[in-house]
């Protein structure tokens, strides 16, 4: 039975662990930034890497992909920072935590700051970078204070400052805080924000954060636990972090479980080691569904992921008995919870937030629970995501107030699929996977439901029925 | 213009800025600190941070229009916000929210902050909280209250003097 891997979370909730910095130093915090400021860089054949190159090349081969949702290779985005422009380069924490499901940021910024403070600040002098800031959700009003409290002692200790740690690295870091609107997530929204205007994300090409980012200068935005990952890195060495996990899927990964299971929580695995079923069911983890329940759906990568139906079976490359990947049929629940296998299975493991849903969820209920979400967060540059998703929450509206249509789940999907792909972020897809997947698992629900309205508004008496009475304009 | 900071907000402010290259960007802090100060953000209180950041009135109104957590009128003492999104949903937040607007003499289907005749609360729903694990999941101000039941709301209730 697979078991917490605790990496980041290795004192979070244990007894008498607490978050300032004194308790944090008791524990080995700040050594590994200590020991990164005198190394030395390194040679490896006829190439010649300084200290800074080095830890870069260390958080490649590490394989650590980022937490904030996409997955992207950590290493490899740093190394699209242009380094030659002349500009200062930014780093920008993005604790925004804001895809519904996701609580596993937050964990991090009240219980162990200085764990991110350490990472951050590893990962700026890596960097280059000498100014950063911490972009934290509105409503984290007390994290917030926790984070400013935690710098104003990282200062005191000369871990920021002029002077880090004596040497003439020079950084400081700022806590700057959103106002409630979910697409400063979104990492050019985030920067937009940062500047102090609406968060209206940028198109990429040509503003990509790595080259024109904060102030157009060149920007590196990543997760709260990409960066204290960073730390584990940089004190571990690649090798034992890539050991960590499966092969294309390193280290751990915090998962926050939700929904209806007896034990939600957070709970951090090897990345690929549990699979979803284990995560649900397991006394290590969920510990199954509440008593008299049988599952229903899985939203498994935060509420932008494609929603999974109980029972569906997925076709994954496996490595055989020779080594050699065969394809495999799996059920659900043995998928291996790793980017590369929720993405095989046509959704997304995101922000590590899963949902469960039991028997007792009315499916049409809950779409329109999300539906609305999108519609109220949308920020309004795009036509088709402005209307879009106000349209799609308008007509899940109707389907739970007794007015939907039997077309309205053909008219769901066609209105999602006119979103995707056409619009500046990729909030036009967060909110159009979700229609689309339930449309596609749970559509017969959807049409029985519009169906049922339209039925017993024709068995109404006197019920008002206009498209039979304007059938003929002749009769 | 009738705003007016206290010194000490204003050293605040001052010290905000201070922490960013370009003035703008103190903005979403400032506005925070003078909602927190004053309850709400007046048509004033936009002049004189725009004034302050040598911005237009409009770069900060239009902040204050598009950013949820900023509020134009007065709300009550105690801001109450119950999340809406899915995982509370499941959790009973819908019930919560309802039982708030029974006791409170409120609209529950009604968009948006509504403040109770005795303007001691607002009850507000909002979106996901990032608590999820504790459903369902509402904020007193900046604090958070997890896991609450109409019992346990009631007495959370009882404690806003
Ligand atoms: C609509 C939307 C919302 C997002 N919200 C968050 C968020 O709340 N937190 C986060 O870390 N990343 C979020 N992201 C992802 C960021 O854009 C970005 O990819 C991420 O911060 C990069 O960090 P990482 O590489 O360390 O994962 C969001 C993306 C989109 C499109
Ligand atoms: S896709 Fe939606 S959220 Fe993203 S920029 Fe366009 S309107 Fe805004
Ligand atoms: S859904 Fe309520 S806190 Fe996330």
């Amino acid at each position: 039975m697979p078991k917490e891997h605790r990496l980041i979370l290795k004192h979070i909730d244990a007894e008498g662990y607490t978050r300032d910095i004194k308790c944090y130093m008791k524990n080995g915090g700040y050594k590994t930034l200590e020991k990164v400021l005198k190394s030395r860089g390194k040679k490896e054949g006829d190439k010649k890497y300084s200290p800074q190159e080095w830890l870069r090349q260390e958080v490649l081969a590490s394989g650590l992909r980022g937490r904030g949702g996409a997955g992207f290779s950590c290493g490899l985005k740093w190394s699209f920072v242009d380094r030659r422009s002349g500009k200062p380069i930014y780093l920008i924490c993005n604790a925004d935590e804001s895809e519904p499901g996701t609580f596993k940021d937050k964990q991090i910024i009240y219980k162990d700051p200085h764990q991110l403070i350490e990472g951050m600040i590893i990962s700026c002098w890596a960097n280059d970078v000498n100014l950063a800031y911490i972009y934290i959700r509105g409503e984290f009003v007390e994290g917030a204070q926790i984070l400013e409290e935690a710098l104003v002692e990282a200062r005191k200790k000369n871990f920021l400052g002029n002077k880090v740690c004596g040497t003439d690295f020079k950084l400081d870091i700022h806590v700057h805080r959103g106002a409630g609107a979910y697409i400063c997530g979104e990492e050019t929204g985030l920067i937009e924000s940062l500047e102090g205007k609406r968060a209206y994300p940028r198109i990429k090409p040509p503003y990509f954060p790595a080259v024109l980012g904060l102030y157009m200068c060149p920007t590196i935005v990543n997760n709260v636990e990409t960066l204290c990952n960073v730390k584990h890195i940089a004190k571990m060495g690649s090798a034992k972090f890539a050991a960590l996990g499966t092969p294309r899927n390193t280290g751990t990964r915090i998962v926050s479980l939700s929904g209806q299971i007896k034990n939600p929580g957070y709970y951090e695995v090897e990345v690929g080691h549990a699979t979803l079923g284990e995560l649900i069911f397991d006394k290590n983890f969920g510990g199954g569904l509440l008593d008299g329940h049988e599952l229903q759906a899985i939203i498994p990568g935060g509420s932008s992921s494609k929603v999974l139906r109980a029972g569906e079976k997925f076709k994954v490359k496996k490595p055989g008995p020779d080594g050699k990947p065969v394809e495999t049929e799996v059920d659900l629940l043995d998928l291996p919870y790793d980017f590369d296998s929720l993405m095989a299975a046509g959704t997304m493991s995101g922000s590590g937030a899963i949902i469960v849903m039991d028997d007792s969820t009315d499916i049409v209920e809950a779409l329109a629970n999300v539906a609305e979400f999108y519609a109220h967060e949308s920020c309004g540059q795009c036509t088709p995501c402005r209307e879009g998703s106000l349209w799609m929450s308008k007509a899940l509206h109707r389907l739970t107030h007794g007015e939907g249509r039997k077309e309205d789940r053909a008219y769901l999907q066609r209105i999602a699929t006119n979103i995707q792909g056409r619009t500046i972020c990729a909030f036009g897809e967060a909110c159009a996977w979700p229609v689309l997947s339930f449309m596609d698992k749970f559509g017969d629900e959807f049409e029985a439901r519009g169906e049922a309205h339209e039925k017993a508004k024709e068995t109404e008496v006197g019920g008002f029925v206009p498209h039979k009475v304007a059938a003929s304009p002749d009769s | 213009m009738k705003f007016k900071v206290s010194p000490k907000l204003e050293k605040e402010i001052d010290d905000r800025i201070k922490n960013y290259p370009e003035k703008r960007s103190a903005s979403l802090m400032i506005l925070h600190a003078v909602q927190e100060a004053q309850g709400y953000i007046s048509q004033d209180a936009v002049e004189w941070i725009a004034a302050k950041l040598e911005l237009e009135p409009i770069n900060v109104y239009e902040l204050v229009t598009f950013y949820p957590m900023f509020r134009q009128e007065p709300a009550g003492k105690y801001v109450i916000k119950v999340c809406r999104t899915l995982s509370c949903a499941l959790g009973g937040s819908g019930q919560l929210f309802k039982h708030f607007c029974k006791k409170l003499k409120l609209d529950p289907k009604k968009h948006g902050l509504q403040t109770s005749k005795d303007g001691r609360f607002s009850v507000e729903f909002v979106e996901c909280l990032a608590s999820c694990g504790t459903a369902p999941v509402m904020m007193i101000n900046g604090d958070f209250y997890e896991g609450v039941t109409t019992e346990k709301a009631d007495k959370l209730m009882s404690k806003c003097k």
